[in-house]
């Protein structure tokens, strides 16, 4: 017998493989990279199935991950801490259990990286173009950041004694540890970023001039209290919560009583009366005009400070302050759902009133600049982040969009591409945006049950006099649980499904990185079990040619 | 806090990943896998019968070191493999006659085991015709003799190569080219068919066990269990048919899993005539979910419908959801003898 053909075969045969049925085809299947809810979701614009992918493999693929993920976006532990991840409200797999708990995965990345000491990449060769940041707020950093990695020489005027902006002067301790926002601002300025604090910008034109910029990037926030007349005496203390926090943070605790009122439905109220609990107010009372479902502030926020003793009068306004008492008048919502007087009054007493009605933009700094628009004390940018006054770009809280950090960091990533392209005089191109992986193109079947993991709180006494951090991160099998939990959304991640149900043996695992899988058109029938299998959606089915 | 590990996103559902180890990976994920069946084979699009036989085979393949003959009856899975002189097959493999694959693989064990070949295993193969209908005598002599060969039914529920005929293993309801709805009949009758495997486990053989190209490692597995027994076993593998059933090509996988998710294909596993595990449902369905995907069954749905018949077919599902012990609640399965499950028998498994 000779020794190539297969034992015990008695006559010659021909191999089906002369048979090319790859002819009966109609429709023929492809790989497709669709775009994850979550992605599209994130503001700071990041690849969150790719970093998830990379962080599922435990190891070593943490670091790979932080790479990915700090391509997009340098503050990690930071937004791991404060972002009120849309992403997660986005995520499929809450269609399925619960949505995949993508922030506590970023910030386990972003405390990884602090504790293993990662460095970010080293920036491309200098340009020598030279570029004012106005604002160390994360817009600004972003921007900076971006702009030093293309080689650019970056300078950053900011005019309070630290950077962080906001996430400093405004999100109080106990929600992001300083040395965690100190460690992730370090990194940047690494990058031979130039921070000069202390350094208030007045005259935009003049900065400008004197420093000889090739462009300019404002961030400048949104630092001005809202404030509203409230008729009667002066014998309670009035003071607003922007105020509170920033002297909070300089070391300069502000002078409160033991029952303190703070005005405002959002998250800067929920943090001024936190803070005050935390300063030795007994019960701090946040009153709203609307209803509690009609407040701004995120849900778990609401929650924690409810833990935290924080009581509520939703539908109630202050209408005057007289000695020590308030005037509260009651609201009814009309048909409309706004808030209507009603007359009916009560009086409360207070000692202290937080007002935590919004900010405006400190916009003096523009004054000789021609073009600029300004719509309802924000800054006018068109879609390549420019103002009406070439070679100023702006972002973060001080445009027209919803204010959290993760829009002024996507702002900042954004407008460093516009930049790049002003300054090499090559106009920034829109991202190319992939069709979005709806739930529907999910085989929900393959995946297995997982709940999800919940993050630890501080013990609630600890909560009530100290600014500790309340919130707890992942241990490491929890992070690495809930990586695994990604469906990764119309994306390949190497089930090898396709090659396993494929009837004619017509997907090929040619092994290589990034494309684990083919097709070979010689023989697929175009069946279309592949893609109706592929448990993430990457596969789709396009018309033949003929 | 402690959540065990390792955990990967989709488990064992998917037949590999990178995250697996090598041994929690499908034989069907192996680069190296036999492709017992190689591609230019004329199956039609989807064909759930040519991807069942390559995952049975390549399976007994691995388990058998490669030493394994194949005798096949005639059938669909015979005609598209081997119209002269082409051929898929990539192992030792013989047809003979529509009726009688098990005792030709009875005489090829018995000729190696004459040449003192005991290392090389016998697998006999065909479909539901030719196993459950013409070829039934030769199976039952094949277990009653205590015949060293794994005998694998790929069930379609009908005679497909010759055009859609009834078989013993049609579902009642079923449209065929010899049930055709017409007058008062709604398809195939009730109360008639057989099944085949709780047949095999009254042999009292070593190994009987039931499969569906929904779930390969699951198929996989039975198959390697199998090979692990000596004597007559049996496998019955539900392989929808895109053709005979009138479903989306692309839909044969889906449509073998909600067989088993409503209940009315019953998956287990039974070691001498005892019930020993079954697969759970996992997302019950209601069987007009597995119905409506299907042309065969459009008759059902067509004007006013007809909900006397859904309804007796789940009554079926129902009952196999019981008998079984298909839902997670059920006891475990351990102690079916196969006397209960035939004393509840009206007809076997739809
Ligand atoms: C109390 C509070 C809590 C918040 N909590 C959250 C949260 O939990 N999650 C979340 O996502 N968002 C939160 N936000 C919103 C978030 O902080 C802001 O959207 C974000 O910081 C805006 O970033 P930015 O870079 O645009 O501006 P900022 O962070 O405000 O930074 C602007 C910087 O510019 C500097 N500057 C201003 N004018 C000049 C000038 N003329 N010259 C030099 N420097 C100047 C300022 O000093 C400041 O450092 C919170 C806001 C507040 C007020
Ligand atoms: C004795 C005999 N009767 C009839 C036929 C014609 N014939 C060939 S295949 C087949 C049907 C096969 O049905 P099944 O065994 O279920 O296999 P399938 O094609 O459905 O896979 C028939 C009736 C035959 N070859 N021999
Ligand atoms: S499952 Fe993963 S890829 Fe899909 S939306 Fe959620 S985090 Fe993103
Ligand atoms: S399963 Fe195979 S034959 Fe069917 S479309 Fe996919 S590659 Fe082609
Ligand atoms: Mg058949």
């Amino acid at each position: 017998m000779s020794d190539t053909r297969p034992f015990a075969i008695t006559l010659d045969v021909g191999s089906s493989l002369a048979n090319r049925t790859g002819d009966w085809r109609t429709e023929r299947p492809q790989y497709v990279r669709r775009l994850p809810p979550c992605n599209h979701g994130c503001p700071a614009g990041e690849d969150i199935q790719a970093w998830l992918y990379e962080a599922e493999s435990g190891g070593g693929g943490y670091e790979r991950a932080w790479r990915k993920l700090v391509a997009d976006n340098p503050l990690p532990a930071v937004m791991g801490r404060v972002c009120f991840h849309p992403c997660e409200t986005a995520c499929n797999r809450a269609q399925l259990d619960e949505a995949v708990g993508i922030n506590s995965v970023e910030r386990f990345l972003g405390d990884e990286a602090i504790s293993a000491g990662w460095e970010l990449p080293e920036p491309h060769a200098v340009t020598g173009k030279r570029v004012l940041v106005v604002g160390s707020g994360p817009s600004g950093l972003s921007v900076a950041y971006q702009l030093a990695l293309r080689g650019h020489h970056v300078t950053i005027r900011e005019q309070a004694p630290k950077p962080g902006g906001m996430m400093r002067y405004g999100i109080p301790a106990y929600r992001l540890p300083r040395d965690v926002l100190d460690a992730e601002i370090e990194r940047i300025l690494a990058l031979g970023v130039q921070l000069e604090c202390g350094e208030r910008v007045g005259d935009l034109r003049a900065a400008m001039r004197e420093g000889a910029y090739d462009a300019t990037f404002l961030a400048v926030g949104a630092h001005v209290a809202k404030h509203t007349e409230i008729p009667g005496g002066t014998a309670s203390h009035v003071l607003d919560a922007i105020a509170m926090l920033h002297g909070l943070e300089e070391g300069e605790p502000p002078q409160i009583g033991r029952t303190v009122v703070v005005y405002g439905g959002g998250d800067t109220a929920l943090d001024a009366a936190r803070s005050a609990k935390r300063l030795g107010a007994s019960a701090p009372l946040i009153i709203y005009r609307r209803t509690r479902e009609q407040m701004p502030a995120h849900a778990t926020e609401l929650a924690e400070a409810e833990q935290e003793g924080i009581t509520f009068r939703w539908l109630s306004t202050i209408a005057g302050v007289d000695g020590g008492e308030l005037k509260i008048e009651r609201m009814e919502l009309d048909e409309n759902g706004f808030p209507q007087p009603t007359g009916e009054y009560e009086r409360l007493s207070a000692d202290t009133v937080v007002l935590a009605l919004g900010q405006d933009a400190d916009l003096e700094l523009l004054g000789g600049l021609d073009g600029i628009e300004i719509v309802d004390h924000t800054v006018a940018v068109d879609e390549q982040m420019m103002t009406g006054y070439p070679g100023v770009f702006a972002g973060g809280d001080m445009v027209p969009a919803e204010r959290m950090v993760a829009v002024a960091i996507g702002h900042g990533r954004r407008a460093a591409r516009c930049i790049d392209g002003w300054l090499r005089d090559v106009p920034a191109r829109p991202e190319p945006q992939a069709e979005l992986a709806a739930f529907e193109e999910i085989n929900p079947w393959y995946y297995s049950d997982a709940p999800r993991t919940v993050r630890p709180l501080l013990e609630e006494i600890r909560r009530q006099s100290t600014f500790e951090e309340v919130v707890k991160g992942l241990d490491e099998a929890s992070a690495l649980y809930e990586a695994r939990r990604c469906l990764s959304c119309g994306n390949c991640f190497s089930c090898d499904n396709c090659f396993g149900v494929c009837p004619d043996n017509a997907v090929l695992k040619p092994g290589g990185a990034g494309a684990p899988y083919a097709f070979d058109l010689d023989y697929c029938k175009g069946c279309g079990i592949c893609v109706t299998e592929c448990p993430c959606g990457a596969i789709e089915m396009i018309p033949e040619e003929t | 806090m402690s959540t065990p590990l390792p955990f990967y996103q989709t488990g064992t559902f998917a037949v590999g990943g990178r995250l697996l180890d090598e041994d929690d990976r499908a034989v069907q994920s192996d680069p190296e896998r036999s492709n017992a069946i190689t591609k230019g084979h004329r199956a039609c699009q989807g064909c759930g019968e040519a991807l069942g036989a390559r995952v049975v085979l390549d399976a007994a393949l691995r388990a058998a070191d490669g030493r394994l003959v194949a005798a096949n009856a005639t059938g669909c899975l015979e005609v598209f493999s081997t119209p002269y002189p082409e051929s898929s097959w990539r192992l030792p493999w013989i047809h003979s006659l529509f009726a009688n694959a098990p005792a030709v693989a009875t005489g090829v064990a018995a000729a190696l085991r004459a040449k003192g070949r005991t290392d090389i295993r016998v697998v006999g193969q065909g479909g539901d015709g030719g196993t459950v209908d013409i070829g039934f005598a030769c199976l039952s002599g094949m277990f009653e003799r205590g015949d060293d060969v794994l005998y694998v039914c790929y069930d379609n529920q009908g005679y497909m190569n010759t055009g859609v005929q009834r078989s013993g293993a049609t579902p009642p309801a079923a449209r065929t080219a010899t049930t055709e709805p017409l007058g008062g009949h709604s398809g195939n009758s009730f109360g008639q068919g057989k099944s085949a495997p709780l047949i095999a486990m009254a042999h009292e053989i070593p190994y009987v066990a039931t499969a569906t190209v929904a779930d390969l490692r699951d198929l996989e597995q039975k198959v390697t269990r199998a090979m692990s027994f000596h004597g007559p076993r049996y496998i019955h593998v539900l392989v929808p048919c895109p053709l005979g059933w009138g479903s989306a090509t692309g839909e044969t996988i889906l449509i073998a899993r909600l067989a088993k998710e409503s209940g009315l294909f019953p998956v287990f596993e039974a070691v001498e005539g005892r019930i020993t595990s079954v697969a759970r449902i996992r997302h019950k369905v209601a069987v007009e979910e597995y119905l409506r995907r299907q042309k065969r069954f459009a008759h059902l749905f067509a004007g006013d419908g007809r909900p006397d018949v859904l309804a007796r077919l789940q009554t079926l599902a129902n009952r196999n959801i019981e008998r079984y012990g298909l839902l997670d609640d059920a006891d475990e399965p351990t102690d079916i003898g196969l006397l209960d499950a035939l004393a509840t028998s009206e007809r076997g498994p739809v």
